[in-house]
């Protein structure tokens, strides 16, 4: 529970503490949120010291009677409406008309509330004003928290382009200082590594051009008929020559051919992914299982490798854009860290899940479920 | 490439093995003797085996702070070889690793600390400043 602040603006004492005990006792419970709401109450009796307490209380909505002496309620609320303030106000008028309700919103008033009123009435207009109020917040936090993804996600991105670039340059620096002499095979290995980073980048890119794409809609969907058997093989024939480097046995078991409505393209992908992973981290000599089983609303297809594994504490990490695990066993594969987070995108088209289990130096399954 | 300069071995230990072959390489060029390590746990081992002259590491490796680690181990064995930690950690996160205070220093083991990407005539500079 938490209590909304709420500042009652009146220069009649009885006004004052019938809106105080009206609204005191007062829950209130808003759409979407969990918690119940109360009120925390002040009073002020002129404009100038609702204006103090503007600044010292900050109240979130404020009941402002538009007959004060001295400074009128239009005059506070165009002070307080010209700072950069979140709060409702709510004016109180014994002169009911449709002008000054006009007047005090058109002033950035979010309501009014015509004397005389019963304790529902009020208990309605602070209930409504509240509500706004609260949603609003809760709008702008979560516009807020996109945006620093969004900057957290560019930020990594760009270190994980330079750190390739800076690593390209520095043997380009030392080719051409020629620090290792004349004879260009001396510098074998460098170039070597130049391209092994290249390759790096260009996957990422490519990888990273697929995640946008599928993140903003633009990758076009092509949903028919899919067989599942002829699409992993394929995926097999690609990890071929990596699994080949490494002595892995790749072995695919399926009863019969699977059918289901998806898109090639997408199916591909995360046959892939998948596929390389396991070959990727895998141990030479080892093996690659996949198995694909169909019940009656599910197709779980499981991709198992008797590789380096991952801790819980890793597992938990996995899934995260640009998050490699990184340990002595996997700082010589090159990765993007993007690949999971593609595959996770693709499999929720698929109203599907990823689940993972993994032993350390035993290795890893993963188990994509799509509907 | 004077002959005194034969003599001084430079521990060399990251995880980024481009940059530990690059400056290998230069240094190797300049006269240095180099030994290299690619993660603190080799950093360790590699300690056991030898003492250099001068060690330049990497802060962050399979943990935040090893560079610190080796650092530490490095002046147990011998206090008065000089450590420079480089980081690429002020580029990419802003934060600011430096021994200001009299109380960071006394844990933070280390007498200097460079930035990546580190120049080259950067890196001998502070090796020779702090060597003589």
């Amino acid at each position: 529970m938490f209590a909304l602040k709420v500042l009652v603006v009146d220069d009649e004492l009885g006004m004052r503490l019938g809106m105080k005990k009206s609204l005191a006792r007062h829950k209130i419970q808003i759409p979407d949120i969990d918690e119940e709401i109360s009120f925390d109450i002040k009073m002020a009796e002129t404009g100038e010291e609702a204006l103090e307490l503007v600044k010292s209380f900050k109240p979130d909505v404020m009941l402002l009677d538009y007959k004060l002496p001295e400074m009128s309620g239009l005059e506070v609320l165009e002070e307080v409406t010209s700072e950069d303030s979140e709060m409702a106000t709510i004016m109180v008028t014994a002169y009911a008309s449709l002008e000054t309700a006009v007047s005090a919103i058109k002033r950035g008033a979010f309501d009014f509330l015509a004397k005389p009123f019963e304790p529902k009435e009020l208990r309605d207009v602070v209930e409504k004003a509240a509500t706004n109020l609260i949603l609003a917040r809760q709008v702008k936090k979560l516009e807020r928290e996109k945006r620093r993804v969004r900057f957290e996600f560019i930020s990594v991105l760009a270190h994980e382009l330079k750190a390739p670039i800076n690593a390209i340059q520095g043997y380009l620096n030392i080719m051409m200082d020629k620090v290792l002499g004349e004879n260009i095979n001396d510098y074998d290995t460098m170039i070597q590594r130049s391209n092994v980073r290249i390759i790096g980048m260009k996957k990422m890119i490519s990888d990273l051009l697929d995640l946008t794409k599928i993140e903003s809609g633009q990758k076009k969907r092509e949903v028919k008929n899919c067989q599942l058997k002829p699409i992993i093989e394929r995926a097999i024939e690609t990890a071929k020559p990596a699994a080949d480097d490494k002595d892995i046995t790749i072995k695919f078991k399926i009863s019969e051919d699977i059918e289901l409505q998806g898109d090639d393209s997408e199916l591909e992908i995360i046959m892939n992914n998948l596929i390389s992973n396991a070959v990727k981290y895998n141990k030479d000599n080892g093996n690659v299982d996949i198995d694909v089983q169909k019940t009656a609303d599910l197709i779980s297809i499981s991709v198992a490798d008797t590789g380096i594994g991952m801790s819980d504490e890793e597992q938990n990490r996995l899934f995260k854009e640009f998050s490699r695990i990184t340990n002595d066993k996997t700082k010589n594969i090159e990765g993007s860290g993007l690949g999971l987070s593609i595959l996770n995108k693709i499999v929720k088209l698929y109203n599907g899940k990823i689940t993972v289990k993994s032993q350390p130096d035993k290795g890893t399954t993963f188990t994509v479920t799509l509907k | 490439m004077g002959t005194n300069k034969k003599k001084i071995t430079v521990m060399l230990v990251d995880d980024d093995i481009d940059f530990l072959t690059q400056t290998k390489i230069r240094l190797e060029a300049s006269g240095y003797f180099v030994r290299t390590a690619e993660s603190q746990k080799d950093g360790e081992k590699l300690l056991k085996e030898f003492t250099p002259d001068i060690a330049l590491l990497d802060l962050m490796m399979e943990n935040m702070d090893g560079g610190f680690a080796l650092a530490y181990h490095i002046k147990r064995k011998d206090a008065n070889i000089p450590v420079i930690i480089a980081s690429g950690v002020t580029s990419e996160t802003g934060i600011e690793f430096d021994a200001k205070t009299n109380e960071e220093k006394s844990w933070i083991k280390a007498d200097a600390f460079l930035t990546k990407p580190i120049r080259f005539e950067q890196l001998e500079k502070e090796i020779m400043r702090l060597i003589k």
